[in-house]
């Protein structure tokens, strides 16, 4: 599993579709605050969730499962619970992507493995939007420990 | 490739700041200014959603706060922090944001006379109960649980008693019950004692005492350790929508630093304690040298403690870095050093107490005891009578009359405060001169 600065780093920066599995359509839940938040900074979202198929989310349409996304896809950035993660981390190979990774709360070893063995980075029980805001800017402001040492002015990533 | 592990004296001085994004300024830049402007109707809408992060006004958060906030996370080896105005509403926002009516604490007797009154008093007028027990005993902290038992509240080194707590055994008790290990850390500093790596939950500060470490400002943080699992059942207000904040569900969004993000936009949005943008800027200025300061603090505070123990006319000397101290073992297990603070007692002089009292303004009773002690107190030359703790000065105090005065003989002797006691805050002038004054001052009070 990636954890460190320069992999998530890369990641981060590489990725620039992101396929966002169990997006719910309600503005509380904490996949709506990612996605929404990702579109801030530049990303493109993709909403996969079979409950919302056919509409469309923070102006996105929405597909059932990744092998019917119809363009490229680069993160598969999963809000599931952990035992569905499985036959996502399968799906996520097969359509190329590059970067397989379970948000805050999921951890399925199993599913890394696989994305790990077919050449994906595979990221797990971390969140896009806070790592994405601790690198980038703006976790600093609320007081969490970003970790980042650094005598060179933020760059974005 | 792993991150590497910056060490504290490094963390001290580099942690929570990077050179500004708008300036390429080294220094941490003063942002004096209340409020920040919106990019649009949108940007405002995500930031007040908490959508995205980013300032909004001074009270919530301002970028030279972070600063500190994120430097003591990094010290303390926690997730995430929220500084405050002082020391005792970094302890008032981390209780308030765990607890509501109906809860009760276990906390140590030996505790700061503020925090004592804080929970016995105006945490109480708000019906959370609190039991007060000897907090070196864990078994005493289990008997105190009851079904409504939220958090357990200690001081890692206490101030005055100088008892050193078990952290380790604590944290397992609290945990057995499912309710947050609280620390107040303000006497080791976390250069000294890192309470989160032996099991505490919440660390609170009073950064005006070693952190800012100069005697000039006021501040306070509260550090999250990020393990909590704030889901187990006990608290709603962590896991349900918060009525606080139009319905966010603080862990299930903000994971490892819920606490901290819902102790920002609940309790000091409303409660107000923000710190000063200045006051951050002065606080993290004084813990750029925290490990240099804290090394010295501890090697004068042993020399003193030394040569009082050699002295006829001292009673008795409480400094955990003395062998003899009950909990020398513990402290050597848990702590990089006793930190500064020390206290002792004046053995009476020939002459009693009750003209020495009356001069000093305590009650025309006191004993002959209480008197030596305040007689020490006047005779000092540099070494001042104030209530602070942590300073470059050496600091001297009489509990009993001041810091204690509001308790009662009972509560007094809970906080291991007696009539003879004087406190010292062993500062950073030479220790000849420091063990010059206590000398003289010493000969004064036996006169």
């Amino acid at each position: 599993m990636a954890n460190d600065i320069s992999t998530l780093r890369r990641i981060l920066h590489r990725c620039r579709t992101i396929a966002v599995v169990g997006l719910s359509a309600e503005w509380h839940r904490p996949s709506y605050f990612v996605a929404s938040y990702l579109q801030g900074k530049g990303y493109r979202i993709v909403p996969v969730n079979p409950r919302y198929a056919g509409t469309q989310i923070l102006g996105e349409t929405v597909y059932a499962q990744l092998e019917d996304i119809p363009h490229a896809v680069d993160m598969v950035d999963v809000f599931r619970k952990p035992a569905d993660v499985l036959p996502i981390a399968h799906s996520a190979v097969a359509i190329g992507a590059s970067c397989l990774w379970q948000q805050l709360g999921v951890l399925n070893e199993p599913a890394d493995a696989v994305a790990r063995a077919a050449g994906l980075d595979s990221v797990m029980d971390r969140c896009v939007k806070i790592e994405h805001a601790r690198l980038a800017g703006g976790l600093n402001w609320v007081g969490v420990n970003t970790g980042v040492i650094s005598a060179r002015r933020p760059v974005g990533l | 490739m792993p991150d590497h592990v910056f060490k504290p004296e490094t963390l001290a001085i580099h942690a929570g700041q990077i050179p500004d994004a708008a300036t390429g300024a080294r220094a941490l830049p003063i942002y004096q200014t209340t409020s920040f402007v919106f990019d649009s109707a949108a940007h405002a809408a995500a930031l007040f959603n908490l959508q995205t992060f980013g300032n909004v006004y001074s009270r919530l958060s301002n970028p030279t706060v972070a600063a500190l906030e994120e430097r003591v996370a990094a010290l303390e080896g926690g997730r995430a922090a929220v500084a405050t105005a002082s020391g005792m509403a970094a302890e008032a926002l981390a209780l308030m944001t765990i607890l509501q009516a109906g809860d009760h604490v276990v906390a140590a007797g030996a505790l700061y006379g503020g925090s004592v009154t804080l929970l016995a008093v105006s945490l109480k007028k708000f019906g959370i109960d609190t039991s007060f027990v000897d907090a070196c005993d864990p078994a005493a902290i289990a008997a105190a649980m009851r079904p409504n038992t939220r958090a357990v509240f200690a001081e890692s080194l206490g101030n005055p008693s100088l008892q050193v707590l078990d952290i380790a055994a604590v944290a397992e008790v609290a945990h057995a019950h499912g309710v947050p290990l609280v620390i107040d850390n303000t006497v080791p500093s976390p250069f000294l004692c890192q309470p989160l790596a032996l099991g505490a939950d919440i660390v609170v500060h009073s950064a005006t005492k070693y952190l800012a470490g100069h005697g000039t400002t006021l501040g306070g943080v509260v550090v999250e350790g990020g393990r909590f699992p704030w889901d187990n059942g006990k608290f709603p207000g962590m896991t349900e929508p918060s009525p606080g904040y139009h319905g966010v569900k603080f862990y299930e969004t903000f994971g490892d630093f819920g606490f901290t993000m819902r102790c920002r936009m609940e309790s000091l949005r409303v409660f107000g304690a923000a710190l000063a943008p200045m006051s951050a800027w002065q606080i993290l200025q004084g813990i750029e040298t925290l490990p240099l300061r804290m090394e010295r603090h501890c090697a004068n505070a042993l020399a003193v403690a030394q040569f009082l123990r050699a002295d006829p006319r001292v009673a008795w000397v409480n400094y955990p870095g003395l062998p003899e101290h009950p909990q020398h073992a513990l402290m050597q297990r848990q702590m990089r050093g006793a930190s500064g603070l020390l206290a002792f007692g004046v053995k009476a002089g020939v002459n009693g107490g009750v003209k020495a009292g009356v001069k000093a303004g305590v009650d025309a009773a006191v004993g002959a005891e209480e008197a030596a002690g305040v007689r020490f107190i006047e005779a000092a030359q540099f070494m001042s009578h104030l209530v602070n703790i942590g300073d470059t000065r050496t600091l001297i105090s009489h509990p009993a009359s001041t810091t204690h005065r509001q308790l009662d003989a009972a509560q007094q002797r809970a906080a291991g405060v007696t009539p003879d006691m004087v406190r010292i805050s062993v500062g950073l002038e030479h220790i000849d001169d420091i063990l010059w004054d206590v000398d003289q001052a010493l000969a004064a009070a036996a006169r």
